[in-house]
């Protein structure tokens, strides 16, 4: 049996730029998507603002002249809440109602739609993350140092986190597993990174467990844009670790989603 | 026209389960290849490996020259598949659910409203356009669910089980819609377990028993299967007990089927047995109310060819809930 030929003679940098390209709108469209549907609702926006609000009130009470040392903190646990809210459950639960399947059956490589799921729950993270941070900055007169290092902190903390979300959701079958398992993550970042008591101070093993979590490395660098230079590491090392998290929790994701699927389907 | 989907030997297994077994067929361009087999034979599971949506055990299947497992991608931008659920987007309206499969099909951006709203008035969707999908009638979210599979012009539509579900008008509706689809050039690949839609739609069917193809030809070619057995059918004005056991006594009756007051016979010697028949029946104290010589149908053949009750083919899989159905 002969079977047609479907390959095209273009120049091998074009066709993959194309393709890239390509899967970049696709991802842009299913993030657009997920915005619309999930995450831009009263419910998930609340949720996003009321935790941080609620810290810096518990805060401000204890000890109204720490809460500037907090401020950091604060801001690295809004995006990790409001990047892992829906990720953490976005996949699983798309699966269990069956829209799951209507991304697979479209010309869309498992890449692109774990790339749409991340971006989605990236964007809704920023969001919140920038609006607390921009009432917080003017009103704890705090100014951003290292602007752009500042920048891409945000920008792949709210990567790593919600590849975090994602890693649980593609992991898991039932969107309880999903729920708990994100809160077994999240819960112990609050007291393990920095975010209230310094890693260094911490009683051994403590620390250890401290530089394995990506929260960490978002509170230390902000810590230098924002506390002048009081950070444990480099700023460039933070950020280097970052975007480490970032291609190990993707290429993770992707590797377990593959499998997942393969297995489920 | 050619083969457009190619399958050769697919085999799935899920544990020690054999699900679908060394299934090989062609389905050429232009035609509507209908799979018919009771709930469970293999029917969706080997669709979803020709799709690419599930891996097989063994085997290979090309859809328009790729290879499924090697080059998925390329083999969803040919087809479209209409699972047996309606899975569109609950929140989005029927507008938006066309929109976004048009932008993950790669479907140019000035062509994606046109071709949404042309699709809307096709399926005569268009007064639901701004309704969302979780708010449409059963027989509206298939539809839509049709024009979602068709928005990137794809040169196959595969459909699992289309009417299943739906009420009588909705259904019928639909095979307008398949058949009009068909006559624009499409090749169209439907699972179904409702005889009668393999035979009003279909130009060849593969009849799929416990995931193993027992005949591929044209409806018309597997009812001559069973065209040297002749069909008589008897109504009474009731049914005597202990019927179906004195008539089966009887020689030449090669099997009886009895729905309500109808008697049928299938026989081979209609003239040696018609007058045994009506002496039983009368003997009984049943009165004849009419008789008839049928010929074979499409039933017939399935019930001789794959030995089961054709009464199992009518059993509807439960529908899945959740508000997407």
């Amino acid at each position: 049996m002969i079977l047609p030929c479907h390959c095209e003679a273009k120049p091998k940098q074009s066709l993959i730029w194309t393709q890239m390209k390509e899967e970049i709108k696709k991802s842009y469209f299913i993030a657009k998507k997920d915005m619309g549907t999930y995450y831009l609702k009263p419910p998930l926006i609340s949720w996003g603002l009321m935790l941080p609000i609620v810290f810096v009130f518990a805060f401000y009470f204890r000890n109204p002249m720490g809460i500037k040392e907090v401020v950091p903190g604060l801001i690295g646990l809004t995006l990790l809440f409001s990047c892992t809210s829906m990720a953490a459950i976005v996949i699983t639960f798309e699966k269990r109602i069956g829209a799951l399947e209507r991304l697979l059956l479209a010309p869309l490589n498992f890449r692109t739609i774990l790339l749409g799921k991340t971006l989605g729950s990236t964007l809704f993270g920023l969001m919140v993350a920038v609006f607390i941070t921009l009432i917080l900055i003017p009103l704890m007169g705090l100014h951003v140092k290292h602007f752009w290092a500042f920048i891409f902190i945000f920008v792949f903390s709210g990567l790593a986190f919600s590849l975090l979300g994602i890693l649980i959701s593609v992991g898991v079958k039932e969107v309880f597993e999903a729920m708990t398992m994100s809160n077994f993550f999240r819960f112990p970042m609050i007291f393990l990174c920095g975010v209230f008591f310094p890693v260094p101070s911490m009683p051994f093993p403590l620390p250890i467990l401290s530089y394995l979590l990506p929260l960490t490395y978002t509170v230390d660098g902000l810590k230098h844009s924002l506390l002048g230079d009081k950070g444990m590491i480099p700023l460039s090392l933070d950020l280097l670790i970052l975007l480490a998290f970032v291609i190990l929790l993707f290429s993770l994701s992707l590797f377990i989603f593959k499998k997942r699927i393969r297995q489920e389907f | 026209m050619g083969d457009i989907i190619l399958v050769n030997d697919l085999t799935k297994f899920y544990g020690p389960t054999l699900a679908v077994d060394h299934v090989s067929f062609e389905v050429k361009g232009g035609e509507v290849f209908g799979f018919l087999g009771p709930n469970g034979a293999g029917k969706t599971t080997t669709i979803r490996m020709i799709v690419g949506l599930t891996q097989p055990s063994s085997g290979m299947a090309w859809i328009d020259g790729h290879d499924v497992t090697k080059e998925p991608v390329e083999v969803k931008k040919t087809i479209g598949l209409v699972p047996e659920t309606s899975n569109l987007y609950g929140e989005l309206t029927a507008l938006e659910n066309l929109i976004y499969q048009a932008e993950l099909y790669g479907v140019p951006r000035k062509e994606r409203r046109v071709r949404a709203l042309d699709l809307l008035d096709e399926f005569g969707l268009k007064e639901h356009q701004e309704k969302p999908f979780q708010k449409l009638s059963r027989g509206l979210k298939r539809r839509l669910t049709i024009a979602a599979a068709l928005i990137h012009h794809p040169k196959i539509l595969f459909l699992d089980e289309p009417t299943t579900g739906l009420d009588v008008m909705s259904a019928r509706g639909l095979r307008k819609l398949i058949l009009d689809s068909k006559k624009k050039g499409l090749t169209i690949f439907l699972t179904t377990h409702y005889i009668p839609e393999a035979e009003s739609l279909c130009d060849r069917i593969a009849i799929i028993v416990q995931g193993k193809i027992r005949i591929i030809d044209t409806p018309e070619n597997i009812k001559s299967q069973v065209k040297e057995t002749e069909i008589l059918e008897i109504r009474l004005d009731y049914l005597p007990e202990d019927l179906k056991g004195l008539l089966l006594s009887l020689d030449g009756i090669e099997k009886i089927l009895i729905d309500e007051n109808r008697i049928r016979f299938h026989t081979k010697s209609l003239d040696q047995v018609i007058s045994p028949i009506i002496k039983s029946l009368e003997d009984r104290g049943a009165r004849i109310q009419s008789i008839n010589t049928l010929s074979p149908s499409l039933e017939d053949s399935f019930v001789r060819i794959t030995g089961l009750d054709s009464e199992l083919m009518k059993i509807d899989k439960p529908i899945k809930g959740g508000p997407e159905s």
